[in-house]
């Protein structure tokens, strides 16, 4: 069993003991631990159940690259699934659950996947489920996804908060192991601003297990001796608990932190997502131990040697009474060493090379302890939990040579460095046949925007496994990435390392060599996802040769953990079958983020009320506090109408139109853009601009205009006002301010860079208020002593006027169709002035209206609206506007489009009114078809409605449309049917339903 | 995420601060123009996998257009400078010419 | 004339530093040849500061009266806010037939003062993408950017304090945001 031991542990605090949870069950741990290493010392080493089979699976490792050891963590809306257990730090009263599983962990029902494991090879689903079709949607696919996945996400919203953070560095140094740290000192003691990020809350790395020594002493000593240092330069900052998620080009790196955990009563927000520029980044990463593939090589209790070493060290816990090392390399030697002195069983090391190794195996004989040489595991006996292992001849095919009793297995494959973040963005790696890994090419790294490699692998994430060789490098990476940032390094040597000399390991990546079938389908590479090195040859059978194909066919490393233990041993496999060497098979993609990272982070404060700006006018609270039914527009909330008291929306509709038409309404008309445009040339830049004559405009007057793109299509409309002889102030739709303003500056920057025009967007400087109805001027006239009559004051004019004691500027324009005046006020007093008018309003009736009341009355007038007489596909021509389109000018943005063949194409469909038959409203966007189908065999179309409204003051539904030929077919009728299959019968009429002569909007 | 120097304004800041406007250094055809020529004025632009030339804004700071001598392929910035021109300056060019020999773009070498 | 309301009426929050809506401030757009020695004098007599110089802010002593460099011909002239019309005129028939834009926006923008101490820095390093380490931005310079999803501009009167401009309608989206990021114990302790 495994179990803690009575004394050691370096992480961890004895005597404060933590409480914890695991499927109910309540378990004490130390302050330190992490939970693996807690639930290890509760004898809980199976965890969960595998993906496919629902095999028992046990904690395999020690740290980020763990695939089994996952659970569900926290209650409620603080449930997560998939959390790691060998990262996540032991808090008090943390709860977690094992996961995929049914009934329950030691039984479950899923298991019967194992009995039938050879009938569910690679690409099973694929090929079993695809015929019949229709089985695929209501039959294959409800049941697979029932039985798949892994944790179940949580149902409410997260409760706790996260936020970004936006850092610069010289260098940036990813890994807090002494490679880290070394190269922190060479690049901090040059000058640069350092930032050192480690994704544990400890220092230091491996090198305090794994022993050596530094200047002549312990690893630990040195770690704490530069930490010193490190702490004590403003230059350089220490950061832990931050892991290096992605790199990105040009220096940006993704840095993820784990700061406080609020479920465990921790304040301030729970991760914090670093966005971080630097000039260099190390990746100082350090190394993953590889499993090695052999049948059971996933029964609990087995695990990684350095693993079961750190568990021993770092949380004083013992995996098991007698553990069996086996190995291809010397490192593992360690770990029986390490368990030997501590009064552990080490019944054998099984070391597959035929030489064995060197002065560790040496120490390990001393010890007493077996080494077996050419020896490897035929087989692990157990299920739920390691029993025994049968040795063999690792040149053979697995024949049992011996049977040794024992409930763990250390093992050790070798070590393949992390290389993720040097290949985010494109570094290229190096086979390195002599230690059997993928290691950075220096000169293949990353570039920046200065076209220079960014990214510096340094120590054992360089392929330098030994201590002095990985010191040294990470000395020299430091040095060069603070010279590259523009620093000059001291000059120091980097600090000397011993550890006992290593043998070369011989590769292994199956063991046996020669095994059979039989134990290749127990041979597990990709434990999370279920994928055996059997799965591998069968897809290297089927033609997928390509190691990306056979990675999607086989699910190999898709899963969380990204197949950080599996992937080496993987492409090995599939190089053996295709019969080609490793590099030319070459290794996946490697891809942001190197661990899974929450969403929450990702999203960081874009949530709740600040997920995006919502823009509000100066009107807004009023609106709120009087029912206000909003509607988004661009980012703007607009009131769409007010509602009352159990009123319905059509209801509150009918109510506004008809008061502001026989009455007095307001609209809050602020969102309307306003760009001022002035100049000696800003004439001329408004004939270019606009489709129509802008230029003639008087001071003092106002005329409705036509924007277009380039390419022709309209894009704004809006009323201009000339405010001086040099002065023009463009009224945008709600939508449109940005843009157009951002198209003004684009074509004087970029194309009349020598006209002289500015233009400057004024949009939210004013509060605009529209008053319209009968009673407006009466309304108007009670609150200005200035003469606004329409002598004064006649259709499309403006003046500057006071109104409440506000200077404003009043513009007789109108889209109700009404007599209407809009009034522009200082936002600040946007405010006073609506409630002036409200309470000076108050005997004619006075009632908001809203975008939609807005709408139906422009659309009664047959006033178009951008967005939906508009599409992006629409020229003015369409839509019967050529009284707005100059024919005296030479020339205006759009106006050599307008004349491509298919725009003056008589075809094109042309802007009508719509008027039912029945009275009824047309739906939105409904075709009028035409007689025929056409190459697809759709029915034909020749028009289309792009408004349709209940108009109460027509009391009918009236609506606008694109038809073909339209204006030429007055009278005649159309059919569009609805979504039901039901057709709508409407008559094509003139698009102006009210007021045709304008005598109101006159008056 | 790029980062970009706004020859307007001195910043150096991230691809965020910034809205891309396309390619650079094209010269308008208006009424009177041909078919063709308003056409590729229009429509053909060049989508080079290498050296190419951008339009850029500083939308989110000093609300300026400059240009972007760029490298679509690493991503390599050679420069950036003044949208009120109609080539690439010579620097730029020298620049590009020492790190991309032989480069070519439209009619620009 | 009734008085003037700011975006939000002066709301304030406190958190690991102070954040408060600053209530109305008189503002000027002013673009035209920045070079030129008359315009240089109205931005100047405007408001009794120098020009500042690229992407920098001149500020007067009381803070009331400042220069904001924009953009290579746009200048924010800062003043009080009721005598924003009167500096307007003032600086429109100084400038009287040259080709420049002189337009008031002292409504058109919200501004919002971080206090408390040299940590104003990460509160704004948690919304924009800019470098706020001490040796990169410090008092004296004008920096136009992104918070978050909106356009803003921030500049520091002093070490311990920032003053950050957005545009009015966004002020509560951008009040928020600041509260939240200066919210008692999320300091990072990365600049300080």
């Amino acid at each position: 069993m495994s179990t803690r031991l009575a004394q050691g542990g370096r992480l961890l605090t004895r005597g404060r003991p933590v409480n914890f949870t695991f499927n109910g069950k309540r378990l004490t741990g130390h302050a330190g631990d992490t939970l693996a290493s807690a639930l290890l010392a509760n004898d809980q080493l199976m965890v969960g159940r595998s993906f496919k089979y629902h095999r028992p699976r046990g904690i395999v490792a020690s740290g980020a690259e763990e695939p089994n050891a996952l659970v569900g963590m926290g209650e409620g809306d603080r449930f997560e699934p998939n959390q790691r257990t060998t990262t996540t730090e032991l808090h008090e009263g943390l709860t977690c659950i094992s996961q995929n599983h049914w009934p329950s962990l030691e039984f479950d029902v899923g298991a019967i996947n194992a009995q039938l494991a050879r009938f569910l090879p690679a690409g099973f689903y694929y090929k079993t489920f695809m015929e019949p079709r229709p089985f695929w949607k209501h039959i294959y696919e409800p049941f697979i996804r029932q039985s798949a996945g892994l944790g179940k996400p949580p149902k409410g919203a997260d409760p706790d908060s996260y936020e970004h953070f936006y850092a610069f560095a010289d260098v940036l140094v990813i890994g807090g192991g002494v490679a880290g740290l070394q190269a922190a000192l060479a690049a901090g003691r040059a000058g640069a601003r350092v930032l050192v990020m480690e994704q544990t809350p400890h220092w230091g790395g491996r090198a305090p297990v794994d022993g050596g020594t530094i200047e002549g002493k312990p690893a630990e000593q040195f770690v704490t001796d530069a930490l010193e240092e490190l702490t004590g330069m403003d230059n350089v900052t220490l950061r832990s608990r931050l892991m290096g998620a992605g790199v990105y080009d040009h220096g940006y790196v993704l840095g993820y932190e784990q700061v406080a955990e609020p479920r465990a009563g921790q304040a301030g927000p729970r991760h914090r997502l670093w966005r971080i520029r630097a000039t260099r980044v190390i990746t100082a990463t350090g190394a993953l131990e590889r499993p090695l593939s052999f049948a059971g090589n996933d029964v609990p209790g087995v695990m990684l040697a350095s693993a079961v070493r750190d568990y021993a060290v770092n949380y004083a816990v013992s995996v098991g009474d007698r553990t069996v090392v086996v190995t291809n390399n010397d490192d593992a030697y360690r770990t029986a060493i390490t368990l030997k002195e501590l009064g552990l069983e080490v019944p054998a090391i099984l070391d597959a090379r035929k030489g064995g190794g060197g002065p560790l195996a040496e120490r390990a004989r001393d010890l007493g302890i077996r080494v077996e040489t050419g020896k490897g595991v035929a087989k692990v006996k157990g299920t739920r939990r390691v029993e025994a292992v049968a040795i063999c001849n690792q040149a053979g095919e697995g024949a049992v040579l011996e049977e040794i009793k024992c409930d763990a297995v250390a093992m050790s494959g070798g070590w393949s460095p992390v290389v993720h973040l040097f290949s985010h963005c494109g570094g290229k790696l190096n086979w390195d046949a002599d230690q059997a890994l993928f290691r950075p090419d220096r000169d293949k790294g990353p570039t920046g925007a200065d076209g220079d490699v960014f990214v510096l692998a340094a120590g054992a994430a360089n392929g330098h496994l030994d201590l002095a060789g990985g010191l040294a490098d990470a000395h020299r990476a430091g040095r060069d990435a603070a010279r590259e940032a523009g620093f000059t390094a001291a000059d120091a040597t980097a600090p000397q390392a011993e550890a006992p000399e290593e043998m070369p390991l011989e590769p292994v990546w199956l063991m046996p060599q020669g095994a059979g079938v039989k134990l290749r389908m127990k041979a597990w590479l990709d434990y999370q996802n279920d994928v055996k090195v059997s799965d591998i040859q069968l897809a290297a059978r089927e033609g997928y040769e390509s190691v990306e194909h056979a990675k999607r066919y086989t699910t190999l490393g898709m899963a969380t953990d990204q197949g950080k233990l599996s992937n080496i041993n993987g492409l090995a496999i599939l190089s053996d079958a295709l019969g080609q060497p490793i590099p030319q098979t070459g290794t996946t993609t490697f891809r942001p983020p190197y661990t899974p990272i929450s969403m929450a982070a990702i999203a960081g404060q874009a949530r709740g009320e600040t997920f995006q700006p919502v823009r509000r006018t100066p009107m807004h609270d009023w609106h709120a506090e009087n029912g206000a039914y909003w509607e988004p527009v661009g980012q703007w909330r607009r009131p769409y109408c007010y509602l009352r008291d159990g009123e319905g929306v059509q209801d509150a509709l009918n109510r506004e139109i008809t008061q502001t038409r026989e009455s007095l309404g307001l609209l809050d008309a602020s969102t309307l853009g306003k760009i001022v445009v002035k100049g000696p040339d800003a004439g001329r830049f408004m004939d270019m601009l606009y489709t129509n004559m802008m230029s003639t405009l008087k001071p003092g007057r106002c005329r409705y205009g036509l924007m277009c793109s380039e390419n022709g299509f309209l894009m704004d409309d809006g009323v201009v006002a000339r405010l001086d002889e040099d002065t023009f102030l463009c009224h945008t739709t709600t939508g449109g301010a940005e843009n157009v303003h951002g198209h003004m500056e684009e074509w004087l920057q970029t194309e009349w860079w020598d006209w002289q025009v500015y233009t400057a967007n004024v949009t939210e400087q004013y509060a605009q208020i529209g008053v319209a109805g009968p009673n407006s001027r009466k309304v108007l006239e009670k609150l200005t002593d200035d003469d606004v009559s329409a002598e004064a004051l006649g259709f499309m004019g403006w003046k500057p006027i006071t109104v409440a004691g506000i200077p404003a500027r009043v513009f007789r324009i109108s889209f109700a169709g009404e007599l209407s005046f809009e009034l522009a006020v200082p936002a600040g007093h946007g405010r006073t002035l609506w409630d002036k008018l409200m309470e000076a309003g108050a005997e004619h009736g006075v009632m908001p209206y809203g975008t939609e009341a807005m709408h139906v009355m422009r659309a009664e007038k047959g006033f178009i609206m951008i967005g939906d007489e508009t599409d992006g596909t629409v020229i003015p021509q369409d839509l019967g506007l050529h009284w707005a389109i100059s024919k005296k000018k030479d020339d205006y943005i759009g106006k050599r489009a307008q004349a491509r063949s298919h725009m003056t194409d008589p075809d094109r469909w042309q802007l009508v009114g719509l008027e039912t038959l029945d009275g009824s409203v047309l739906p939105d966007g409904a075709y009028a078809t035409a007689p025929g189908t056409n190459a697809n065999g759709q029915r034909n179309v020749q028009g289309r409605v792009t408004s349709t409204y209940h108009s109460p003051t027509l009391g009918r539904g009236i609506a606008m449309g694109l038809v073909k030929h339209g204006p030429d077919r007055m009278g005649e009728v159309l059919e569009f049917p609805k979504v039901d299959g039901t057709i709508v019968e409407a008559k094509i009429v003139e698009p102006v339903f009210y007021d045709k002569e304008g005598e109101k909007l006159n008056a | 995420m790029l980062m970009l120097t706004c020859p307007n304004c001195g910043v150096t800041g991230e691809e965020s601060e910034f809205a891309p406007g396309g390619e650079a250094h094209l010269k308008r055809h208006g009424p009177g123009s041909s078919d063709e020529e308003f056409h590729a004025y229009l429509f053909a632009k060049e989508n080079p996998r290498g050296v190419h030339f951008e339009r850029w804004r500083h939308a989110n700071g000093c609300g300026k257009w400059f240009h972007a001598a760029r490298c679509t392929a690493t991503l390599e910035v050679f420069g950036t400078y003044s949208a009120q021109t109609t080539e690439p300056p010579k620097d730029i060019k020298d620049k590009i010419s020492a790190k991309r020999p032989g480069w070519s773009w439209r009619e620009v070498e | 004339m009734p008085d003037a309301r700011s975006a939000l009426d002066g709301a304030s929050e406190a958190g690991f530093v102070k954040v408060e809506e600053m209530g109305l401030q008189g503002m000027i757009t002013l673009r035209g040849d920045l070079a030129a020695e008359e315009l240089q004098a109205a931005a100047t007599a405007a408001t009794g500061v120098d020009m500042p110089d690229r992407t920098g802010i001149r500020t007067a002593r009381d803070g009331g009266n400042a220069l904001a460099w924009m953009a290579p011909d746009e200048l924010l002239v800062m003043v009080p806010y009721a005598e924003a019309e009167e500096r307007l005129a003032q600086i429109q028939a100084a400038l009287e037939g040259r080709h420049v834009l002189a337009v008031n926006v002292s409504d058109a923008r919200a501004l919002f003062r971080l206090s408390g101490g040299p940590q104003v820095r990460e509160v704004v390093a948690k919304l924009c993408p800019v470098d706020m380490a001490p040796a990169a931005f410090g008092p004296g310079m004008f920096r136009r950017t992104r918070l978050a999803q909106v356009p803003a501009a921030f500049h520091m009167p002093d070490a311990d304090s920032m003053v950050i401009v957005c545009f009015r309608s966004v002020a509560h989206y951008v009040y928020k945001l600041l509260c939240d990021a200066a919210a008692t114990d999320s300091e990072v302790r990365y600049h300080v």
